[in-house]
């Protein structure tokens, strides 16, 4: 693992192509995996993979290129996405449920409906969101780990040595 | 109500091979948009009714654990998604019934949704 410091446990970024369909979502189910094997508990998975869906879905529709990096730490799960693109002209505009500014071919893949940003907000335990016109748009979110999750995060810590 | 009964009833066809037909189904989300599907799923095993066939649905299914797809009014999806939906074990079933029409069916049967109805005019849970 690269770029981890040693309060990380566990580390992975996934590269995503803005505008390549093909895969979409791909990396949320990786994420899963992930979160499966190290035996997180059902509903910490499905937050978290729900909340990286749409983020990657939103990558895909309107930016160039993203990173999407895993961060768990001692007491949560972080996600971070990186984005170069057009970036978003009033992020409180864009987090109200229904905004949308998506194009008819993304409409017509079934996406666009204006709920990506509010359903990660809805499924997580805290969110921030900047963007910068013409560069990229920053997000990030955690979901907090408690009782019995918090205990799966020492045997990653220990199999990173 | 089990998979094979919604299949009976919907005239469907089963086109993932050898899937579990016994397996129960408690709610049912109908949508053709993605955000739509992940908002308002409110546990795994649940069926989706969409007339969306591409991958996207069925990572979307992964996502959300959901316990089969129905697509509608004939639709199919191409080789390579069925095979991501065979090697996600998610049953996809196929009907010519209408998203209207199918719902109908199934809710005159017994079957609910994942949810009733939404709290706000913009759609929120």
């Amino acid at each position: 693992m690269t770029g981890a410091g040693n309060n990380i446990p566990f580390y992975e970024m996934f590269h995503i192509d803005g505008g390549n369909f093909t895969n979409a979502g791909s990396i949320s189910s990786q994420v899963k995996k992930i979160l499966m094997r190290a035996g997180f508990s059902h509903g910490v998975i499905r937050r978290t993979s729900i909340a990286t869906f749409e983020a990657e879905m939103n990558v895909i529709c309107y930016a160039n290129r993203g990173n999407i990096s895993l961060f768990i730490t001692s007491d949560s799960l972080k996600i971070v996405v990186e984005d170069e693109g057009v970036g978003i002209p009033d992020v409180n505009l864009a987090m109200k449920e229904g905004y949308s500014t998506a194009s008819e071919k993304i409409h017509e893949l079934g996406f666009g409906a204006g709920m990506g940003l509010s359903n990660i907000k809805n499924h997580t335990d805290g969110m921030i969101l900047t963007s910068k016109i013409g560069q990229g748009t920053h997000l990030e979110f955690v979901i907090s780990l408690e009782g019995k999750d918090k205990e799966k995060v020492a045997p990653l810590f220990a199999a990173r040595g | 109500m089990k998979l094979r009964e919604i299949r009976d009833i919907l005239d469907a066809e089963l086109i993932t091979g050898d899937a579990n037909l016994d397996k129960e189904i408690k709610y049912v989300n109908a949508a053709d948009l993605i955000s739509d599907v992940l908002a308002y799923s409110t546990g795994p095993g649940a069926l989706l009714i969409t007339g969306i066939v591409h991958s996207q649905v069925i990572y979307a299914a992964n996502t959300i654990e959901l316990g089969a797809i129905l697509f509608v009014r004939g639709k199919r999806p191409n080789e390579a998604t069925l095979q991501l939906a065979v090697e996600n074990h998610i049953p996809l079933l196929t009907t010519r019934y209408i998203m209207f029409e199918t719902c109908g069916r199934l809710y005159q049967l017994g079957m609910r949704a994942c949810i009733e109805k939404v709290k706000n005019d913009r759609g929120g849970k």
